[in-house]
């Protein structure tokens, strides 16, 4: 039995830390502007917008994996499209996992940011609007002060949800050191060789990481709550 | 194209509402406090938002000569120069006292600013509030003062203001009228103040617009528009008319001061102000009776020479009278339709009023 980590499973924490800090990142502008959208549109698509987006929640990671592969391998309508861009294919690269990460994490930050500008009300910006600032000004100067706890729920949940992914990566990425094996399926990995050593290092390791998320997470929370008081 | 007319403020909007339609037309004048009066749900915030562009509406408005509003283009709220202060204070949570006042001023071009910090700060009696970091922490008085500050911070031209007290208990709004009636008198900035308060109005307002289900049954002169026997407003349990007065003599026998006013004088309860102080009064229609001849033996003081002006049935039993009491002043009393009858009321009659009570508005 293997009772230590390889320099592959050191690979694989830090390809983990890098898709989930990547991927929060780009969450987070994505995240926004469709929040925000989501938060004041009347529009009669609203609605399957929402479900949509909120859809990963329900999917099993593997449905997701499975349709991401079909739409960016070479008959895929993304797959031609990159293509064409030469900029090669998405399944079984680094960029594939991003792509997957940020629609498979998309209603963790969503849903936060969006709950939070839904809470600021009309009123605030109503007052800023009758103070000259416009629109944009309104929106830094009042909307994110304002919605500052959601963000930090979202960025908190987006990037502990893309560590802890599994079906999705295993469907896009494969498993391929150093560029797709992230720590989730180097812990599979060592199960299926027996390696239980390795393999508790880093589950170990995830369950502490998770609960510190949480604490965290619980504990900004109610700091933040009592500031808003 | 008249000069005078083009410095005011000319309004009108169209909106469709949930019960009914908006359709309200008005002029104000550029100067002192107009009030946007009617009963709750009679369009009056939604008129008020629809100035401040905060409601979409067709429409024209003009202030000061410019064009805010009209059928082909209408400036977004943060460009219109105006101050706003809504029904509840809504400071900024995230931000201190200070950065809320100075939120506006900020973002107005230095060359507006005609308005100094210092002095709002002393108007509005805030240099205790100003170094508190929370906003959550201070009264709901010193929270609407504060929002006054702010709004009044962006030197705008045409100061907003929908209820400003009627979020306050009856202490905060005693503490806040006092700061309203200072901004009335120092202030060169004019104000549109939306009530459903017959008493704020009177207290505050220089002109009145009247609104009932979203249309404008009467527009002027507030104490001209108040003693109109024929408009609802008349059949408000404290309806009357205002009297601008002059402090005149005092009698410290019986601690009693005379006012005086265009039509006459009327004798109080004790002022404490010299001679020569402009003061407003109020006397309710309840509280004025006529006589047809100079009653003897009465124990009523004031009692003025009159004619009748007006005569509207209210209802079965009521009769609203307005009378002209010396050249241009005008009071308005509520007696049954048997004295009407009884003693033969016409218009243009010459009776005596007998005012029973008079109210100091400040």
């Amino acid at each position: 039995m293997e009772n230590t980590l390889d320099p592959a499973d050191l690979q694989a924490v830090w390809l983990t830390l890098k898709l989930a800090s990547v991927t929060t990142v780009l969450l987070l502008c994505i995240a926004t502007p469709l929040a925000w959208w989501l938060s004041h549109s009347r529009k009669w698509y609203k609605g399957p917008v929402a479900a949509l987006v909120a859809l990963p929640l329900v999917l099993p990671p593997t449905v997701l994996g499975f349709y991401l592969l079909l739409l960016m391998g070479p008959h895929g309508l993304v797959g031609e499209l990159t293509s064409a861009l030469h900029l090669g294919r998405l399944p079984f690269s680094f960029a594939g996992l991003v792509v997957g990460s940020v629609l498979f994490s998309m209603p963790f930050a969503v849903q936060p940011i969006q709950n939070a500008f839904e809470a600021i009300g009309k009123r605030p910006l109503e007052v800023a609007a009758t103070l000259r600032a416009s629109a944009w000004d309104r929106f830094f100067s009042v909307a994110l002060p304002l919605a500052r706890p959601g963000f930090l729920t979202a960025i908190i949940l987006a990037f502990a949800h893309t560590v802890g992914e599994f079906g999705v990566v295993l469907m896009l990425g494969g498993n391929i050191s150093g560029e797709t094996r992230v720590l989730s399926v180097a812990i599979y990995n060592h199960v299926e060789a027996m390696e239980y050593g390795a393999a508790h290092l880093l589950a170990g390791g995830m369950v502490l990481f998770s609960f510190m998320v949480l604490l965290g997470l619980y504990l900004a929370g109610g700091k933040l709550s009592q500031v808003s008081k | 194209m008249n000069v005078i007319h083009s410095m005011d403020i000319r309004a009108h909007f169209k909106m469709q509402l949930d019960s009914f339609m908006l359709d309200a037309a008005f002029n104000a004048p550029s100067v002192g406090v107009t009030a946007l009066f009617g009963p709750s749900g009679s369009g009056k915030t939604t008129l008020l938002r629809c100035i401040a562009g905060l409601e979409r509406a067709a429409g024209t408005l003009h202030v000061h000569g410019e064009v805010w509003q009209d059928d082909v283009r209408s400036l977004p709220t943060h460009k219109r120069r105006l101050g706003y202060v809504f029904q509840e204070a809504s400071l900024f949570p995230h931000l201190s006292v200070r950065a809320n006042l100075e939120y506006g001023l900020k973002r107005i071009p230095l060359v507006e600013r005609k308005v100094q910090l210092e002095h709002v700060v002393e108007w509005l009696g805030l240099s205790h509030l100003i170094g508190r970091g929370d906003p959550a922490s201070l009264s709901g008085g010193e929270r609407q003062r504060v929002a006054m500050g702010r709004a009044l911070l962006t030197s705008p031209r045409l100061l907003l203001m929908d209820e400003p007290l009627s979020a306050l208990d009856t202490a905060s709004k005693q503490e806040i009228l006092p700061y309203l009636e200072r901004l009335h008198r120092e202030l060169e900035i004019p104000v549109l103040y939306v009530s459903h308060s017959l008493d704020e109005v009177a207290r505050l307002a220089d002109h009145l617009v009247a609104m009932e289900k979203g249309r404008v049954i009467a527009n002027g002169a507030l104490n001209e528009v108040l003693v109109r026997p024929d408009l609802p407003l008349a059949n408000f349990d404290d309806a009357g008319a205002v009297i601008e007065a002059v402090v005149g003599q005092q009698d410290p026998t019986y601690n009693l001061t005379q006012l005086d006013f265009s039509g006459g004088s009327l004798w109080v309860g004790q002022v404490k102000q010299p001679s020569g102080n402009r003061v407003r009064v109020r006397v309710l229609a309840r509280d004025v009776s006529i006589a047809t001849q100079l009653p003897q033996g009465s124990s009523i003081t004031n009692i003025l020479p009159a004619r009748i002006a007006g005569i509207h049935c209210e209802s079965s039993d009521k009769v609203n009278i307005s009378m002209t009491v010396g050249e241009s002043q005008v009071l308005l009393s509520r007696i049954t339709r048997r004295s009407l009858d009884l003693l033969g009321i016409t218009v243009g009659m010459h009776v005596f009023a007998q005012v029973k009570s008079v109210a100091l508005m400040a």
